[in-house]
């Protein structure tokens, strides 16, 4: 198990939004969280990051047990630099060329070689099929060429997990194809991966494990294609349903 | 026009220039930079709202954007002699332009940093990079170039604004200008070529700042 967080507690203002919250990922899983918008999906994929600081909870990442409430900013840096984070709405830096995105990370925070990072930055976003855009600054990309480069970015930094926030929600829908393709690729070669997302073909056909959370509980989770078939809780067959429909 | 002013014009324009190119001109590029830096300072403080030194870099930019330069100038060149403070007049003039400055481009630099979009900073830390890492390669040059019309706004400002270093007799353009009529007669045409003459300064610089901002434009729009 590489990722494993229990009973996560996280209020706004007092509103509670994710109600103690259990998740675990294996290495090599590819686990989607479902949920309509507001459910506290997006809230405890930043918290298992520190985007946002959990109220309580433990964190186990790599064997190691940390308390939410009262992990240091070391511990954080620590666990940030083996794990990556895709975002919504692409979040790349906005004064780098795509190549620069991705070798940041590992020039600056890691102090890699400049010529080794460039050589793994190169590889990243080949995987992702844009070896021809290194030299594009992020406003001259699309939105899921954008995407792809925030993607070889997370790659580029060889994390244990990556972390994927509704990767495809802000792309114009023909755009969330090449998105999602890549990240199929990444799964199929044992990438482990948390996947907040609407796109139920990539919870059904991709992820190996699917969770459904609502109101900040999880309602049901299980192996995808049972939680497909066969859902427990009538509050589950109910959003799939609604949200099957309006694919 | 006598031959007698178009003399004095000519001969005078060097006389004017000199100082100009060896004082006004050197006042503004220190006293700038100097301004810069206490500028970017003072912006990071309240950007990263850092306790105490929020609180006293709020008051001096209160106070410096609160009172007229020249009070300023008069208070450090002629007020701080008198607690054993004795400046020169052109350190005197580069100590307050820079203080000015410093207080002024704070505000137009931390506005800019608050107008970096906040995901640039959550990119920055997932990717393990220290907040101040992420200040200085993704958010500061970002800021910079919102800020950049608008420094060379004050930039442009504070060449005229060194007229003012006159009163504490710091030998420049206008200080030159002021003795040349004294021995000529001659305010309207003198007055009239001095201006002309930051004029030319004014508008070498705004030049420079459109050719600036185009080429930092180079990864355009947000």
């Amino acid at each position: 198990m590489i990722l494993q967080v229990k009973n996560i507690r996280k209020a706004f203002d007092g509103m509670e939004v994710l109600k103690g919250i259990d998740l675990s990922v294996d290495k090599g899983d590819v686990v989607a969280i479902l949920g309509a918008s507001g459910g506290g999906k997006t809230t405890l994929l930043r918290c298992i990051n520190f985007l946002e600081r959990a109220d309580s909870g433990e964190l186990t990442f790599d064997n190691r047990t940390y308390d939410l409430a009262k992990i240091t900013n070391k511990e954080i840096a620590a666990i940030r630099r083996r794990t990556a984070f895709v975002f919504q709405n692409y979040n790349l830096f906005l004064n780098k060329t795509a190549i620069q995105n991705v070798t940041e990370g590992l020039i600056v925070a890691r102090k890699m070689d400049k010529g080794k990072a460039m050589e793994i930055g190169r590889a990243a976003l080949d995987k992702v099929g844009l070896s021809d855009r290194l030299d594009y600054y992020p406003n001259q990309l699309s939105g899921g060429q954008q995407q792809r480069v925030a993607i070889a970015r997370a790659l580029a930094t060889d994390p244990e997990i990556i972390y994927f926030d509704e990767p495809t929600s802000a792309l114009d829908p023909e755009l969330t194809g090449e998105v999602l393709s890549v990240m199929k690729e990444l799964a199929d070669e044992g990438m482990t991966m948390l996947v907040v997302t609407h796109e139920i073909g990539f919870a059904k056909n991709v992820s190996k494990r699917t969770m459904f959370i609502e109101n900040g509980v999880v309602v049901e989770q299980g192996e995808s294609r049972e939680f497909f078939a066969h859902p427990k809780e009538e509050r589950t067959s109910e959003f799939i349903r609604a949200i099957s429909a309006k694919e | 026009m006598s031959e007698r002013l178009i003399e004095i014009l000519i001969s005078s324009f060097p006389k004017i220039l000199l100082p100009g190119l060896l004082t006004t001109i050197p006042l503004t590029a220190i006293s700038f930079a100097a301004g810069l830096v206490i500028a970017v300072i003072a912006a990071l403080i309240q950007f990263a709202n850092v306790p105490v030194l929020k609180q006293i870099i709020r008051f001096y930019v209160w106070v410096i954007r609160g009172t007229p330069l020249l009070v300023q100038l008069f208070v450090v060149f002629y007020g701080l002699p008198s607690v054993g403070l004795l400046l020169d007049p052109f350190p005197s003039a580069c100590i307050c332009f820079a203080i000015n400055e410093g207080a002024y481009a704070s505000e137009t630099i931390r506005a800019s940093l608050e107008s970096v979009p906040s995901g640039q900073i959550e990119a920055g830390s997932c990717v393990g990079m220290s907040w101040w890492q992420i200040m200085r390669r993704i958010v500061l040059p970002q800021a910079f170039r919102t800020a950049f019309p608008t420094l060379g706004n004050e930039l442009i400002s504070m060449v005229k604004d060194t007229s003012l270093a006159a009163n504490i007799t710091v030998m420049e353009m206008f200080m030159q200008t002021q003795r040349i009529v004294a021995v000529t007669y001659e305010p309207l045409a003198l007055y009239i070529e001095v201006g002309v003459i930051y004029l030319i300064f004014s508008t070498v610089l705004s030049r420079m700042e459109r050719f600036g901002e185009k080429r930092l434009s180079v990864y355009g729009k947000r």
